[in-house]
């Protein structure tokens, strides 16, 4: 029985703390509360936060702190009373031209292509990380209709800004990558946006929805 | 202002500088150089910032032509071996002119080296850093044949030797903590990682470096949900095949990580070559502050040296 949250050293400089197993909104929220205190009130030697699903690592510089201490800390900010923190609403534009996987997640679904467009699109997704490579935002929220399991095999070369869906969670591709998930989407929306004061357009925990736009309404 | 054009670059040949270090969080590892020692050597060795833009060399080797200007030039990183006006060991300092080839290519041990420039080196920047993010390129690039670069506000310096520490040495015994996701793997598993000899194998990059042995895969179903990844965790895919996981490594993953090696020990890792043995050794994580303390402070000291040895210009 593992009872959570949960301290784990790793190296001399980090230190994972879990608050579950599971894709869970509840337990998501904890790690996002977590981050929020620590940000507000770092320690001497902090070095960074890394959300994921179900926990948080923290980076340090072990010259001036160690395990122990930085367990203390973060403990006693788990033990506050929390708000998590709201997240801000980001629009993400999709075509769904022109979307090699559409027909195929509609079969193995039973919907109809504009029944899936509608129900990706009705989705209330928030960002739960980041990971795999720079700017792939893991989005949770695909409704249970639309769920698939990731393909048995990953397809190279699938271009970035691939609107991806697998599972519970919905991707927007920033490289051309090889993939096992399903394209059902396309979006000019730049993850990685090039701008200096904001390079990337979510912080976990913000909250996003989709608005389609029609092939000709691509910009440039 | 010098210009330098590559004749000829081996694979994994980059632009590194510190890195950008703190934005794991949207998916962006630290990067910069795999030997961070022999990084910070080189610039300190020319009076450099630590962490000063340069070229990380691969054991593809790196052959330069000087079109244009005098640069002074600092090599550190691995027993290479240089070409310029004759053939040298590397941890050198030398001063490159119009005209003139350098070759760096690999000597009698190491699998990385360090090409420091008395000047600017004048490449691209990605968040506020030059190093290059192997998988996506971006940030200062890779090197390649036919290409020119720049380096501003070049000069000359007087030819010298750096010392090279003890710690620049690669090592076959490498302290690691164990987890943070042990709990995927039988206990005997676990015994195995630590009892098992290792060997580097050809499958290496700045992502990281696959190793062989006896299978360690781990007992329970994959259905682990992605948690953070550390340079110098060792993942274990399905296949029981495990990988340190280096400078471009992925920020989650959904493999779970038995081990993680202490962040002070991954320079003597990396400078291990294909074939070469290693073992691991668990120690706890008071036993790897203490022993990271005690490895930045030598460091310190080295580095206070060799600042101190530095003519100023």
């Amino acid at each position: 029985m593992r009872l959570f949250p949960l301290c784990t050293p790793v190296a001399e400089h980090g230190l994972l703390i879990e608050f579950g197993e599971r894709i869970d909104a509840a337990i998501h929220a904890r790690v996002l509360a977590l981050d929020a205190a620590l940000a507000a009130n770092p320690f001497q030697g902090f070095h960074e936060a890394i959300p994921a699903y179900a926990s948080l690592m923290i980076r340090f510089d072990p010259r001036l702190t160690d395990h122990a201490a930085v367990a203390a800390h973060a403990r006693g900010l788990i033990d506050r009373p929390f708000s998590t923190p709201e997240g801000t609403p980001r629009e993400v534009l999709v075509c769904y031209e022109d979307a090699p996987d559409l027909p195929a997640v509609a079969q193995a679904v039973g919907l109809s292509p504009e029944a899936v467009i509608a129900a990706h699109l009705a989705g209330d997704y928030r960002v739960f990380m980041y990971g795999f490579a720079p700017g792939y935002a893991y989005l949770a929220g695909v409704p249970q209709a639309l769920q698939m399991p990731r393909k048995p095999a990953a397809v190279r070369g699938v271009p970035a800004g691939a609107v991806l869906i697998a599972g519970p969670q919905c991707l927007v591709s920033t490289l051309t990558m090889p993939t096992g998930w399903w394209v059902i989407g396309r979006s000019p929306t730049r993850i990685l946006t090039g701008e200096a004061d904001r390079p990337f357009l979510f912080d976990v925990g913000d909250r996003v929805r989709f608005r389609r736009i029609a092939e000709g309404a691509w910009p440039g | 202002m010098a210009r330098l054009r590559v004749d000829f670059a081996g694979p994994h040949v980059s632009v590194q500088d510190a890195g950008r270090p703190g934005r794991m969080r949207f998916g962006v590892p630290g990067s910069g150089p795999l030997d961070r020692r022999a990084f910070t050597a080189a610039n300190l060795a020319l009076g450099n910032p630590a962490g000063a833009a340069g070229v990380e060399v691969s054991m593809g080797g790196l052959r330069l032509t000087c079109l244009e200007g005098e640069l002074g030039y600092a090599v550190a990183g691995g027993g290479f071996i240089l070409e310029h006006l004759g053939k040298r060991g590397a941890w050198s300092v030398a001063t490159l002119r119009a005209g003139e080839t350098l070759a760096i290519r690999p000597g009698p041990w190491g699998s990385w080296c360090c090409l420091a420039f008395a000047g600017r080196l004048q490449a691209p920047e990605w968040l506020g850093a030059q190093a290059t993010h192997a998988l996506s390129g971006l940030g200062g690039g890779r090197l390649a044949a036919g290409q020119v670069w720049q380096v501003d506000d070049a000069r000359p310096v007087l030819p010298r030797a750096i010392p090279c520490p003890v710690a620049a040495r690669p090592r076959h015994d490498i302290r690691v903590t164990l987890g943070p996701q042990t709990r995927f793997f039988a206990p005997e598993t676990v015994e195995t990682l630590l009892t098992a000899p290792w060997k580097v194998t050809e499958a290496w990059d700045r992502m990281g470096m696959r190793l062989a042995g006896p299978r360690i895969a781990p007992e329970a179903a994959l259905d682990m949900a992605s948690e953070p990844i550390l340079r110098g965790s060792v993942q274990v895919a399905g296949d029981g095949v495990p990988s340190v996981l280096l400078a471009d490594h992925q920020t989650t993953g959904g493999y779970p990580k038995i081990a993680t090696v202490l962040d002070c020990e991954l320079e003597a890792l990396v400078q291990l070559r294909p074939r070469d043995p290693l073992r691991f050794h668990a120690v706890t994580p008071e036993a790897a502050v203490q022993i990271a303390r005690a490895q930045a402070a030598r460091d310190a000291r080295y580095f206070k040296a060799l600042e101190q040895e530095t003519p100023r210009c």
